[in-house]
């Protein structure tokens, strides 16, 4: 037995689909945050200025004002009133992902992800199974805590910690201890923890899933019906406990529509699935596809 | 009792117990990292603020450590704390002897910071009090010696005003003159240029953050001759005449005209 195990996670979606359309969104995503950290990473490495400042706030083309809004609350927890330009800044990410998604930060755009995503894949490959548990509720006991430390000592407490800002400023600011933090949350992940950063403490995440509570963009199992059981999306979701109600949850006339505020929107279930029983919809349509009912479903396999 | 009443008994169980372990743990990891926040809030008193940052503990709560201001400083003085240093992690800051504020007309700086930590009522540069500049130590300050060194006094953008030189004499050579470099707070705005520019291998001349370098008289203090200028002329006890303060006597010992608190005789 080799260290790494042949997962046969995906396997089936790759002999079914293809290499493209089995790694489609994985490669979208790193696309996005390669991309997104790239934006910010010519202006210090080339003096091009695209976007300025890091993912707490930042300013594009010296026009477009964004503001992290749950930075912005630890702020006025400690009782200050910001001004305008990050409280525009701060509206502005708020509309975004309260329609797309708003843990789509989380897998979209936060630099820790990579990490973490890291930490699970190895995981699965080196067939590290269980850990430490912790109650997946944690994160938003934690947001709480780190309003409630803002307003006691008031200071914008989590940032002193935050290794999602912290990262962020690390690679465009500079700073060496940046990555010993970052190494620690990858070895808690793959040693002590299973999805432990990302899906249990992470107040960053929590507050994104309490804007995008009601967001318009989800996935949805739409051809549920077509589900063979292999269990790949479990395997692969970084929130697998989202996923049993809309896939399985026909028989009872559940929502096809991952209406949890915890799914961030990856899309990897997409990937993974030889069966194509998921796609990208809205949390309005609740329609499913039925076998009378064969053009929904991006690549339905022709008999 | 039935048995519905029983399970939801269960349940409420469950849930009063899962949310005191809750929130018992996350409390216990709250009050390390108020105390870790609120430790970190001691600024070494080498590190400076940007203009317009205010006391240090309203910028703490005010600042989201994005490091626009940083971008938008011309000379890039200013730096980000990182992790380990003695500053706040992710706050900007500047280090004088290293690097000091070139007081830009247009401060960017401030104009650059979305939040308002650095006051956007901060137009006016001059008007800037990042620091305050001390002349620490007159005992290797070249001037001092009496020598015309004169370097802080050169460099400072508010010369003659934020660093004035005033003439006495040398009473060690007992010919020649002393320049005393003289910081004015009323004009200081804590640059840094003065100590900056220093000669000597650790400089004479330093900023420390305002709540360091400046003395605080109390509010019952009035100085006389302020007074008296605010009230056209007239002095503020000249209504009571002169005051006849007690004089201590060693015991035993009389003079006439003199009130001893310690005797019985009344005064006078």
């Amino acid at each position: 037995m080799s260290l790494f195990n042949r997962t046969s996670v995906g396997q089936e979606a790759l002999e079914a689909k293809g290499w493209w359309k089995s790694n489609q969104w994985l490669v979208l995503r790193r696309s996005s945050q390669l991309g997104l950290l790239l934006l910010f990473l010519v202006g210090p490495w080339a003096g091009i200025w695209v976007v300025k400042g890091n993912l707490s706030s930042s300013l594009t083309l010296n026009a477009l004002p964004l503001t992290d809004p749950y930075v912005l609350l630890q702020a006025v927890a400690a009782g200050y009133w910001p001004q305008a330009t990050g409280l525009i800044g701060a509206s502005i990410v708020l509309a975004f992902y309260a329609i797309f998604g708003g843990r789509a930060y989380c897998s979209w755009v936060c630099p820790v992800n990579p990490v973490t995503d890291l930490a699970a894949w190895l995981r699965l490959r080196l067939g590290i199974r269980g850990g430490a548990h912790l109650s997946r509720d944690t994160r938003y006991w934690i947001l709480g805590m780190t309003l409630v430390v803002s307003a006691v000592t008031g200071t914008v407490a989590w940032e002193w910690i935050n290794p999602v800002t912290m990262l962020h400023r690390g690679l465009l600011f500079g700073g060496e201890l940046v990555w010993a933090v970052i190494l620690v949350i990858f070895l808690f992940d793959l040693f002590v923890m299973p999805r432990g950063w990302c899906g249990r403490i992470c107040p960053v995440g929590a507050a994104y899933s309490l804007i995008g509570f009601k967001s318009a963009v989800r996935i949805s199992a739409k051809n549920r019906t077509a589900c063979n059981d292999c269990a790949d999306c479990y395997a692969v979701c970084p929130e697998p406990l989202i996923l049993k109600a809309p896939l399985k949850g026909g028989p009872t006339g559940a929502s096809p529509v991952v209406l949890s505020p915890n799914c961030t929107n990856c899309g990897r279930c997409i990937d993974v699935c030889s069966k194509d029983v998921f796609s990208f919809s809205t949390r309005f349509n609740t329609s499913t596809c039925t076998e009378q009912n064969a053009a929904c479903g991006p690549s339905q396999p022709s008999v | 009792m039935n048995d519905s009443t029983k399970v939801s008994n269960a349940e409420r169980r469950t849930f009063v117990l899962n949310a005191a372990r809750m929130g018992c743990g996350v409390s216990m990891l709250g009050l390390g990292l108020g105390l870790a926040v609120n430790q970190a809030k001691a600024l070494p008193a080498q590190a400076l603020r940007p203009p317009g940052a205010g006391s240090e503990n309203a910028f703490l709560g005010a600042c989201v450590r994005c490091g626009l201001c940083v971008r938008d400083c011309p000379p890039n003085i200013l730096h980000l704390a990182t992790p380990g240093q003695p500053v706040t992690t992710g706050t900007p800051f500047f280090v004088s002897r290293i690097g000091a504020c070139e007081m830009c007309e247009n401060v960017p700086c401030v104009k650059a910071c979305p939040t308002g930590a650095l006051d956007h009522g901060l137009t006016d540069i001059k008007k800037a009090r990042m620091g305050l500049a001390v002349l620490v130590d007159k005992e290797t300050c070249l001037n001092f010696l009496g020598l015309r060194c004169d370097v802080c006094y050169r460099v400072c953008p508010l010369i003659d005003k934020a660093i004035t030189l005033e003439l006495r004499h040398n009473e060690r050579t007992d010919k020649h003159a002393i320049f005393e470099p003289v910081v004015h707070s009323d004009a200081c705005t804590g640059c840094g240029k003065c100590e900056q520019a220093c000669v000597l291998k650790t400089a004479a001349i330093k900023v420390y953050p305002i709540h360091l370098a400046k003395g605080e008289m109390g509010d019952h203090y009035r100085l006389g001759w302020v007074e008296q200028k605010k009230n056209a002329g007239h002095s503020l006890i000249e209504s009571q005449g002169n005051l006849d303060l007690p004089d201590r006597m060693p015991e035993g010992l009389k003079l006439p005209g003199h009130f001893d608190p310690g005797s019985k005789d009344t005064p006078r």
